[in-house]
């Protein structure tokens, strides 16, 4: 499936493995959640940049050790309006995490904005839909009502409505209409 | 009342354009119906057992001329010219076709409305007391907060696809007209002892197939901390509450199963942690909207208004209805005007086009432009001068809307049921009617006093049966329509689920059921100012039980 | 005397327009249920069941389902309330619906 990113699509640099498969000799790896624990002295030789993926019934309390040396988690939609995976993102985000998160599983263009809000920075892709209309959806709404979000990628083009707000260019008359 | 500015006018556009597309994608066959399904939803879109239901959300009831006006032009033009309003201050219409929605939605954000998330696993209408400004008991208005939350719930993007819907309710009354103890979020306004305006955080109470009260996690929230708190609540939710069973996902499950005190732990320890100062309540915010919710010009009237008294000497249908249905008003020489929309035999809650342009014509005329939906299925004049209240009754009279029933028996609260819902069970509808006609005596139903009877035609519980004084909920009884009476519900800041009282009754014999029940209040009452609520948890469920079961 | 046939009918909602129809022997759907198709047995209601999911994928129709009705004299009833008021419209606004613009069910009174 074609990797997308802020920027467009890409080519993904991650190889993931399952729990029992070997690790390549190199590279970027990313392994279930259920071997990290397991194989942590292991992967943390490995040569190369570590990830895992996460399952969405998991506290991410339980990643503290292991979150400074992955660079990549991986949060999975096993269906798309399952959104404890948003919750997820949004929390890793607050505790600092500054790697990669991607999301992947039964994913829409209809939920991109939302996913690029939370933290989400990649997207495992469905060819079902038009890759056009993957990028297209990232800009679908032009604004948005929450602030303290993520809203660092350019490309998300949503903006913050109450910050907008503030810049007093943007005072309009219609303010002065009182109820 | 809120104004767009440039930002929601373009928030709302962009949701159409939005829509539009979802729509297209979906009839090309592009979306399935699976996945279009949420999104439907979160613009208001139901499959009913007809045709598309459409749920137009009036943020915290409250909604102007225009917009009324608008709404009947809806009702013409794309649907069957009426219109039904909800138990939650929306709107909806029976007759839509999915090909027209886009266009509808796009006449809506002409008048600064729309559909957003009145359905979906997301926050829904943020409702409040439809007095609210206007009553003579409230500390402060609630509804900027209301409007503060409208916006931040708005397509918010961690918590739209929760484990299942979220209502919030606030109130700015120590009575409490919103129901605020059986909403997953319900929040009352206090002042601290510094007089600072503070807010009480109750959560996971709720309706439905388990109905319960909720607990109060927050006594004193500080104002600037409500949205960094509701945060870590939905937070917590969104995590942790289930989702392997539809019937079992509210957060006032969660909240069961953890106990209180795990329940308020884990938010405490969620809102504990860093970030949360990001989603503080910007000040200058809250005090734009503020702003929009600032009293009208009120004229400053005398006690007495000599037309007022005179009409009401001479007319005595009007001085009844001002008795029943006008309510007092925090400033001197105005009123609360109260439209009864459930004429004698009349299906609860529903409005035709030209009664809504009738009602908008009043407001714009008589309060200050501005109209309120209220939870009990009827509409809100919030401020009218006294000297206009003769005029108002008249056009209203004319139009079958000055009905003198509220909060008495005949003013009954029903959802659409069966004869609309494909979740129901029941019809509902012709219930309440039979109820209606049994009782269209008004002298009997003023003798018999603030009485709420709330009809749901399954357990979803839309009709809020398990909060009425009498409740009433449809079933399926080996493919018969069969009702289930409860009693000593209430919604007031006095939270109360009403009680099975017994076996259930056949749709024709529940009009004599409740006669039974009425009667047995009357013998047994102290005196015409022990209401029926009072009397029953005075006496208990035992005597109407007999009154009901006893053999003759 | 007439005949009673006793059977399965599906019904399904129209996708553009959410108006409520019934799978004809034809395939095609009418907004009549007196032109529905019975099912009088189970390997026949099956068959009707893939009709639907056949339409469903092809974005013609949605919620499709099967109940349970009578044929009398060519006129449909459908055994259950729900359905009954399905084919006919609100029983609390005999102006609307299909009872009023005439493809409405069988069996008037049905509104009990």
């Amino acid at each position: 499936m074609p990797l997308l990113k802020p920027d467009g699509f890409v080519a993904d640099d991650w190889i993931l493995v399952g729990m029992d498969d070997p690790l390549p000799a190199r590279g970027d790896v990313a392994v279930p959640w259920g071997r990290i624990a397991r194989d942590w002295e292991t992967l943390v030789k490995h040569d190369g940049r570590l990830g895992v993926v996460f399952p969405n019934s998991e506290k991410i309390a339980a990643l503290g050790l292991y979150l400074p040396r992955l660079a990549l988690i991986v949060l999975n939609f096993p269906i798309f309006n399952d959104g404890r995976s948003f919750s997820i993102a949004r929390q890793l985000r607050l505790a600092g995490y500054a790697g990669e998160i991607r999301a992947t599983g039964h994913l829409i263009p209809d939920l991109l904005q939302f996913m690029l809000q939370v933290g989400f920075d990649a997207f495992d892709v469905s060819e079902r839909f038009s890759l056009d209309l993957w990028l297209k959806s990232m800009k679908r709404m032009s604004l948005t009502y929450q602030h303290g979000l993520e809203d660092r990628n350019p490309t998300f083009g949503a903006a913050a409505v109450w910050k907008a707000r503030q810049q007093p260019s943007t005072i309009s008359q219609d303010q002065k209409d009182a109820g | 009342m809120y104004r767009y500015d440039e930002f929601d006018h373009r928030f709302v556009t962009d949701r159409v354009n939005q829509f539009r597309d979802q729509a297209q994608r979906r009839l090309a066959g592009q979306l399935t119906e699976d996945e279009f399904r949420p999104l439907r939803l979160m613009n208001g879109l139901y499959l009913q057992l007809h045709a598309y239901m459409l749920r137009i959300a009036i943020p915290y009831g409250t909604l102007n001329s225009r917009q009324m006006n608008r709404l009947a032009d809806i009702a013409e033009k794309w649907d069957r010219g009426y219109g039904h309003l909800t138990t939650r201050q929306n709107i909806q219409f029976n007759w839509i076709k999915l090909e027209d929605t886009a266009d509808i939605l796009g006449s809506l954000a002409e008048v600064e409305m729309h559909a957003i998330q009145t359905s979906g696993n997301c926050v829904r209408n943020v409702t409040t007391d439809h007095w609210a400004g206007a009553a003579a008991d409230e500390l402060a208005d609630p509804r900027p907060v209301a409007e503060l939350l409208r916006q931040w719930s708005s397509l918010h993007p961690e918590f739209s696809y929760l484990p299942r819907k979220f209502k919030i309710a606030v109130t700015g009354a120590p009575n409490d007209r919103a129901a605020v103890k059986v909403h997953d979020i319900g929040l009352r306004m206090h002042l601290n002892d510094k007089n600072e305006r503070c807010w009480e955080v109750i959560a996971g109470g709720g309706q439905g197939r388990t109905p319960i009260v909720g607990i109060t996690v927050r006594d004193f929230l500080p104002e600037a901390e409500l949205l960094a708190y509701l945060e870590a609540i939905m937070r917590v939710y969104n995590l942790y509450g289930r989702r392997d069973n539809k019937f079992k996902a509210r957060i006032k499950i969660l909240v069961h199963e953890l106990g209180a005190e795990e329940f308020k732990r884990q938010v405490e320890a969620e809102y504990a942690k860093k970030g949360y100062t990001e989603v503080e309540v910007d000040q200058r915010e809250l005090q734009r909207i503020t702003s929009y919710f600032a009293p009208p010009k009120f004229a400053n009237l005398s006690k007495w208004s000599p037309e007022f008294e005179q009409a009401r000497l001479n007319d005595p249908g009007f001085a009844r209805w001002v008795k029943v249905n006008v309510a007092p008003h925090r400033v001197q020489g105005y009123s609360i005007v109260n439209i009864s929309l459930k004429p004698e035999g009349g299906i609860p809650g529903d409005i035709t086009a030209e009664q809504m342009r009738v009602v908008a014509e009043l407001a714009l005329r008589f309060s200050f432009d501005e109209l309120r939906v209220s939870h009990h299925q009827n509409l809100v004049l919030p401020h009218v001068e006294r000297s206009s209240l003769y005029e108002i009754w008249k056009v209203l009279k004319s139009h079958g809307l000055a009905t003198a029933n509220l909060g008495f028996l005949g003013d009954i609260i029903a959802c659409p049921g069966l004869d609309y819902c494909a979740l129901a069970t029941a019809r509902s509808i012709p219930i309440a009617q039979g109820i209606s006609r049994r009782f269209a005596d008004i002298d009997k139903q003023e003798e018999i006093g603030p009485l709420k009877i709330n009809i749901s035609g399954c357990i979803n519980a839309c009709g809020h049966h398990h909060v009425g004084h009498i409740g009433i909920l449809g079933l399926d009884k080996r493919g018969e329509e069969f009702y289930q009476i409860t009693l000593g519900g209430s919604s007031s800041e006095s939270a109360s689920i009403g009680q099975i009282i017994g076996p259930g009754f056949a749709a024709e014999q529940v009009p004599e059921a409740i006669e039974k029940i009425i009667n047995r209040y009357l013998e047994l009452r102290h005196d015409r100012d022990e209401t029926f609520l009072a009397a029953y948890r005075r006496l208990g469920a035992q005597p109407f039980k007999e009154a009901l079961y006893a053999s003759a | 005397m007439s005949e009673v046939e006793k059977g399965q009918i599906l019904t399904a909602n129209r996708l553009s327009d959410g108006d409520v129809v019934f799978l004809t022997s034809s395939g095609e759907w009418s907004l009549s249920v007196d032109d529905a198709v019975l099912a009088s047995e189970p390997t026949a209601a099956k068959a009707l069941e893939v009709r639907g999911k056949e339409a469903e994928a092809a974005n013609v129709v949605t919620g499709a389902y099967l109940f349970d009705a009578e044929r009398r004299d060519g006129r449909v009833r459908a055994v259950h309330i729900r359905e009954r008021i399905r084919t006919l419209g609100p029983s609390v606004r005999l102006d609307l619906g299909k009872q009023a613009d005439g493809s409405g069910g069988a069996f008037p009174a049905v509104h009990e």
